[in-house]
């Protein structure tokens, strides 16, 4: 489902006297579909720069990054945001939202944007809000003045809601308690048993073990780490 | 899928001096694109050249038109321009009354465009507007009132209800939030975005504002001395901005 | 005969302003610029009117001047006196006997006839005018036929005064084409406005003219739902009982005492000779007496 295919990417930091930092190099990761892959290494050796680079959010300088049929590296901007819309979801760790706007709507959103009729998608908004946990009385209050963990259930919920193929998490078990992390482990079950493709960076290790098949270390392509 | 809007190597020139040179892009139906730049970068002049306020020197700008499909709307003739710019094209200014009727009621100035196509029931043309000053969050009590009743906001509330009451496909926008109280913004902003989904509009709006390009914006352009520097999904010009003069205007943001 | 040229304007002048009235009939309801001279008259008085008249008028005419459909106010009397003096035409107060009619605010009660010109004095000539300041872009609506902007000024009426409060100069258009300021008579005047005669007007300060040919098809402008309609004081004239002639009201006294009479002098005396006699009047021989 998402191939990364001898990536590389650096950045040039022009008004820090033209500074180039090279952060990818020569990456390759192939996850099929139903699979669970962690993307391991340490701090700043490029996790998130590569789940940004699959979303793409960050430009890759070289290589191909398959995911479904759309090359991520050379797409257009209109079949990257078709992409996100219907094949790649994303739970980031932080939420971002335009303010005033509810929860629940914040959570439909992906059903709306693909075609749900809104009565529907906000049904299953609220299936997912109750499953995580987050009260009644906050659904129609704008998620911006939530506390960190209601944030990140919100931004699970929203991440989950519509069934895309392939989904990149972001610490998505981070700052919830046990409850609420064994409910979201769950999803990622049963999303992985709907057959969707899965990379995540989990710093909680119990969860990676529980959750993931396999792990990719990118250290090995980080330039000046690797060894 | 045919675009809704190609542009094709627009210049205008005032003088010598560029306002603007070398743009060309597509934009397709639904699709919303920001185009920031500081203070004569040219994305205005772009901007009114676009919505043919302003003739390019060079350049061809083609519109799909409901009959004809794609038109170039620099050399179509006058009237059948100005035709296109009451019914389906809207243009916001950032100064209300630059938009609006100021001597006229705020009932008034959301039917004028229904008139402006040939609505002659008044009853349909008034109920049309309370729909619409519902929908921008004015009550209906306010429908007689003039312009210069309302706060800024709602000024600019007004504005986007009278441009979009015919139901445009391409919304221009000029600092749309330039200017008002950021609790104000935020709800015009949300109020933006809802209405581009529900009539599934294309919209081209040019500000200095990072953050309201983030949030409405699907695609970015960003201008500097009449030049297009980088183009690129939003988030990814934002996130990973490739140019010099962009990592500088990224990077200058306040942190809030 | 006196030493001014016939009818006061040189004959260059009343051939520039005769091209710009043929020109005018040519395009119904459409504003002919003219270079409008300076007559010996304030603006205001009714130069444009005047200056028309002055370039339609021939030695064989009869003239007939009306204001607010009187022949004996101040303005009509000094313009009639202007083209007896300039002119030497015959002068009448009937509106039968006139070949030419210079008129302000009102139209003869009585039908005119093919034979017969009525010549408007018009102070502000662009309809659109009240909400569009800009003359070069309303010349542009007139070309692009973009007359939205007219029915907001109705719509206008209509939410502040529950109708289209408009009573005078109520914008109408023209043969499907113009949409033309028929000059301040009342709505009251519009259906006439589709006649047998040919109706010039002239607007000196702003050096406009315009016209609507015999039997043009001139349309008072309206909503659906709230159609035109052509309104007059619900009375009867207290001079001559006519109840179909536009009336004006009068106070006579102190004590709120009024009466309602028509405006068109010519048509209630012709009604009174005829023996008509309204609840305040007395049959016409005594008055004479």
């Amino acid at each position: 489902m998402i191939s990364v295919e001898n990536v590389s990417k650096s950045f040039v930091l022009y008004n820090q006297g033209l500074a180039e930092i090279p952060v990818m190099q020569g990456a390759s990761l192939k996850v099929a579909a139903g699979e669970c892959v962690a993307l391991v290494g340490a701090s700043g050796a490029g996790k998130s720069t590569l789940m940004r680079m699959i979303y793409g959010n960050y430009l890759t300088a070289s290589g191909r990054i398959m995911v479904g049929d759309v090359d991520v590296v050379a797409a257009a901007p209109r079949s990257i945001l078709r992409l996100r819309r219907e094949t790649l979801g994303y739970v980031s760790q932080f939420l971002r939202v335009v303010p005033r706007v509810s929860t629940l709507d914040v959570v439909a959103e992906p059903l709306l944007a693909t075609g749900t009729q809104k009565d529907e998608a906000l049904k299953q908004a609220k299936v997912l809000l109750t499953r995580l946990n987050i009260p009644e009385r906050l659904w129609h209050l704008s998620p911006t003045t939530f506390s960190g963990g209601e944030q990140q259930r919100v931004n699970i919920a929203r991440g989950f809601a519509f069934p895309y193929p392939a989904l990149l998490l972001d610490e998505p078990t981070a700052s919830l308690d046990p409850t609420n992390r064994a409910t979201v482990l769950s999803m990622i079950g049963e999303a992985k048993a709907r057959g969707t493709a899965i990379i995540g960076i989990f710093h909680d290790h119990a969860a990676r073990d529980e959750i993931c098949d396999r792990q990719f270390d990118v250290t090995q392509f980080t330039p000046g780490l690797a060894s | 899928m045919t675009p809704l809007l190609q542009v094709e190597n627009i210049a205008k020139f005032y003088g010598a001096r560029i306002g603007c040179t070398d743009v060309s892009f597509d934009l397709y139906p639904g699709e919303v694109m920001g185009i920031v730049g500081e203070s004569g970068s040219g994305k205005s002049t772009l901007l009114n050249c676009l919505a043919g306020h302003l003739t390019p020197d060079r350049g061809a700008v083609r519109f799909d038109t409901r009959a004809d499909g794609l038109r170039d709307t620099v050399t179509m003739s006058e009237p059948e321009r100005r035709m296109l710019s009451r019914t389906d094209w809207a243009f916001v200014h950032q100064h209300a009354r630059d938009g609006l009727r100021m001597n006229v009621s705020a009932g008034g100035n959301v039917g004028e465009r229904l008139m402006a196509v040939n609505a002659r029931h008044y009853g349909q043309i008034r109920d049309k507007a309370i729909d619409w000053l519902g929908r921008v969050e004015i009550g209906e009590d306010r429908i007689d009132d003039r312009p210069t009743a309302f706060s800024g906001g709602m000024q600019q509330r007004l504005q986007i209800a009278r441009n979009l009451v015919t139901g445009p496909r391409l919304v221009f926008m000029d600092e749309p939030t330039g200017g008002l109280d950021v609790s104000v913004q935020a709800r015009l902003l949300d109020l933006l975005r809802g209405l581009v989904r529900e009539m599934n509009l294309s919209a081209i709006i040019v500000t200095h504002d990072l953050a309201v390009v983030r949030l409405l914006a699907d695609r970015l352009m960003v201008m500097k001395d009449g030049h297009v520097i980088e183009t690129g999904l939003t988030d990814q010009v934002l996130d990973d901005p490739q140019h010099a003069y962009t990592q500088l205007l990224v990077s200058s943001v306040l942190q809030v | 005969m006196s030493d001014y040229n016939f009818a006061y304007l040189d004959e260059q002048t009343k051939r520039m302003i005769r091209r710009a009235i043929l020109k005018g009939l040519a395009i119904p309801g459409y504003q002919v610029p003219f270079a409008s001279r300076e007559m010996p008259m304030p603006y205001g008085w009714g130069t444009g009117g005047v200056q028309v008249s002055a370039a339609v008028l021939t030695p064989d005419d009869t003239f007939k001047v009306i204001d607010q459909g009187a022949d004996d106010t101040t303005n009509a009397v000094s313009i009639r006196r202007f083209f007896q003096k300039t002119a030497g035409v015959a002068i009448t107060e009937a509106t039968s006997k006139a070949s030419v009619i210079q008129t302000r605010h009102r139209i003869p009660e009585e039908n005119l006839r093919a034979d017969q010109i009525l010549v408007y004095q018009v102070p502000i000539p662009e309809p659109l005018r009240f909400l569009e300041p800009s003359e070069v872009e309303t010349r542009k609506m007139h070309a692009l036929e973009e007359y939205g902007l007219m029915h907001v000024k109705l719509y206008e009426d209509i939410s502040q005064h529950g109708d289209i409060a408009t009573a005078y100069a109520y914008p109408v258009k023209v043969e499907g084409r113009y949409v033309m300021d028929p000059s301040p008579i009342p709505k009251f005047d519009n259906p006439k406005l589709e006649m047998a005669g040919i109706q010039l007007f002239g607007a000196g300060r702003e050096q406009r003219i315009y016209a609507i040919p015999p039997y043009t098809q001139v349309v008072s402008l309206d909503f659906d739902d709230y159609p035109f309609q052509p309104t007059k004081a619900d009375h009867a004239c207290d001079l001559c009982a006519a109840e179909d002639s536009y009336l004006d009201e009068l106070i006579v006294d102190d004590e709120g005492g009024r009466m309602f009479m028509c405006s068109d002098t010519d048509y209630c005396a012709n009604r009174r000779k005829q023996g008509h006699v309204g609840a305040q009047g007395v049959p016409y021989a005594e008055d004479q007496a």
